[in-house]
């Protein structure tokens, strides 16, 4: 992570803008919270100190850096070069705990004595509970009902780690809806609480500085394609995208080489025109999600659509307010994969590789076949999490 | 001139004004076609303005109360559309000041320049839009609200510094919203002492516009105790909750508001 990374054309501007997304659209309950972060945030990261325990933390904690591994058989039956980055290998299971390590410092820095925190398939509320075991921080979780039922798991693995999970029960019952409760958890507790959030979404300073955080997995590929290709830039940049923390983590230290094609991968669910699909950019309309002006899906009348996937994580009605810029301005390409094509991929990448990936990385695996990419070219798909959590879903196909 | 300027005006010169009351209500709670009758039972009841909310499926600075009255709103139906056609004749019968309040979103699908136009036309007095930056507003809209003569209302929580205070009583018309504590609505009821420091800090710095103040106002105690440290109070969701028990609407509502006000039940407003 590069704390005082110049400023490119497709990061956030002194308002807290992408283009026209972003900005801090939040009650005036909030607004002292989230002042205090956006005064403070950019000076702690760059403290000595800060950077210190963040890179200890990071290389000895969460096992970093993450292999950067060619993918043999699969390159062979693309007849491209295909490189995973292994974020299913941090601790925990996926990338969400780059985020957290970061909040958890910036939270002790901040002098908060609690963290509250939404999550959607459970990994985020895990890596968030983990952390605030590892710094003797107390620690509330909001989940939805719904994703309570189906990542069991991660509620038992969130309870032994010591924190509170909060149901969140109104509306679709999903991510959406923790979030809200998290914020309504934070306007009432606003002195003594840090807001974790786990994606680049909400309001400014969070999507920047959660993509700060996530930056480390592309800082890390470009100096592991270096050594294995001879090149610091692939062709392609795969991605899947929810509220977009680990496209944004993988993006990061590639949107000004214009050359690399950054791909974000959407939840179709069960297609784009079934009613039952979190395909943001396909299906919505700009408008205030969160309190950022992004990409979201919305009834005509501007109500929040209650999304579908498979993939808990991949189940949000936005996109962060970077990712809304890079649909807009082109310089992201927007694809999307249907529940059954996800299911397939993960079985694909198990059976040729030998790597049981999360459902939600399992989506940006499943275009491969449609990218179009030369025997010449590379693809690096960023594996944002392992799978073990998903075999619930996984057996019902085997 | 604009009717909540005009109310504030007059009442200022009341010296023996016991507060005014400010009412929340969801639109097209608990039935869709409800909202008229609402609104007009408020003003029979005797409150002094009235709050409309635009009901959203995401509001998160409420709480449970108001936010299961915008879901039962939303399942009936309701959208920014469908409430300007119910208020399209407002003004043959209503007098007293009336504002929108919601979240930003459906506003902006509805379209701003439309959504002001409307307001003026139906005789909208008001907006809330309490996710509405300020600097937004000010750069993109306040034009807008200006030429169809609609007051954007601010909110100050006890969080608030009192340069922002400062910045918002600079910017503001009409009157301040006074968030009484650090909440969500309908979360924590009374008048604490913590509460109370705040109210007097805020009276001490001399502010140009006027306060009401919100968030635990529930009945005629708590209504007096607020109204002695500002022009007046705002019940939200106690009255949601008359409204989700209510067997007939229009006496439960006269009833509850005079009982807050403390009006003897003879006297018709």
């Amino acid at each position: 992570m590069e704390a005082t990374a110049e400023k490119k054309s497709y990061q956030v501007d002194n308002r807290g803008y992408y283009g026209s997304f972003g900005g801090a659209f939040i009650p005036e309950m909030l607004y002292p919270n989230v002042e205090e972060l956006r005064e403070n945030y950019l000076q702690i990261i760059a403290e000595p100190s800060f950077q210190k325990e963040y890179h200890d933390l990071l290389r000895n904690y969460v096992g970093r850096p993450t292999p950067l591994y060619r993918a043999n058989r699969l390159s062979e039956k693309y007849k491209t070069n295909i490189f995973l980055k292994r974020e299913d290998l941090c601790h925990t299971g996926a990338h969400k705990v780059n985020n957290t390590i970061g909040q958890i410092l910036m939270a002790k820095k901040l002098g908060k004595q609690r963290v509250v925190a939404e999550t959607g398939a459970g990994q985020h509320g895990v890596a968030t509970a983990t952390v605030c075991a590892l710094m003797d921080i107390q620690c509330i979780v909001y989940m939805g009902e719904l994703d309570i039922e189906r990542q069991a798991p991660n509620v038992a693995r969130m309870k032994m780690l010591g924190a509170e999970v909060r149901p969140a029960t109104c509306g679709s019952k999903t991510l959406k809806d923790a979030t809200n409760e998290a914020m309504r958890h934070w306007i009432n507790n606003p002195v003594d609480t840090h807001y974790i959030i786990g994606s680049v979404v909400g309001p400014h300073p969070y999507p920047d500085m959660v993509a700060r955080f996530q930056s480390v997995i592309s800082e890390e590929m470009r100096w592991q394609l270096k050594e294995q290709t001879g090149s610091e830039t692939p062709d392609y940049v795969l991605a899947c995208v929810g509220g977009g923390s680990n496209a944004a983590g993988a993006f990061y230290h590639f949107l000004d080489d214009e050359n690399v094609k950054l791909v974000a991968i959407e939840a179709a669910g069960k297609g784009l025109n079934s009613g039952h699909s979190a395909a943001t950019t396909a299906l919505g309309k700009p408008g205030v999600l969160h309190g950022s002006r992004t990409i979201l899906m919305q009834t005509e009348d501007g109500q929040v659509v209650e999304p579908f996937s498979i993939s808990a994580g991949l189940d949000y009605p936005g996109i962060g307010p970077q990712h809304a810029y890079l649909y807009d301005s082109g310089r992201g390409i927007f694809m999307s994969a249907t529940d059954e094509e996800a299911v397939q991929a993960a079985f694909e990448l198990t059976r040729y590789e030998g790597i049981i990936p999360a459902l939600e990385s399992s989506h940006a695996l499943a275009v491969l076949g449609q990218l179009g990419a030369t025997p010449n070219e590379t693809v690096v798909v960023n594996l944002s999490g392992r799978g073990d959590k998903d075999m619930a879903t996984y057996m019902r196909y085997i | 001139m604009n009717r909540i300027i005009n109310l504030f005006d007059s009442t200022v010169s009341h010296a023996e004004s016991s507060g005014l009351l400010n009412v929340y209500f969801t639109a097209g709670f608990p039935q869709l076609n409800d909202t008229m009758r609402v609104l007009k039972a408020l003003q029979d009841g005797g409150a002094d303005l009235v709050e409309i909310g635009m009901p959203y499926s995401d509001p998160v600075a409420d709480g449970e109360t108001i936010q299961k009255s915008n879901d039962v709103a939303l399942e009936n139906g309701m959208s920014v559309k469908i409430l300007f056609e119910q208020l399209e004749n407002m003004r043959e019968t209503i007098f007293v000041p009336v504002l929108l309040m919601g979240y930003v979103n459906p506003v902006l699908q509805f379209g701003m320049e439309n959504f002001c136009r409307k307001c003026a036309e139906v005789g909208v007095d008001g907006l809330i839009l309490p996710d509405m930056p300020m600097d937004v507003y000010l750069n993109e809209y306040k034009a807008l609200f200006d030429s169809y003569g609609l007051l954007n209302i601010f909110l100050v929580t006890p969080q608030t510094s009192e340069a922002r205070i400062r910045q918002i009583d600079e910017v503001s018309q009409g009157f301040i919203y006074t968030v009484s504590s650090a909440s969500v609505t309908g979360s924590k009821s009374g008048v604490s002492e913590d509460m109370e420091s705040y109210f007097n800090k805020l009276n001490n710095m001399k502010l140009k516009n006027p306060r009401l103040i919100g968030f635990g106002i529930k009945d005629n105690a708590t209504f007096k105790k607020a109204s002695g440290y500002a022009a007046g109070a705002i019940i939200g969701s106690a009255f949601i909750r008359v409204l989700q028990e209510s067997t007939d609407l229009e006496q439960d509502i006269k009833s509850f508001v005079r009982e807050v006000k403390n009006y003897p039940e003879t006297i018709e407003a």
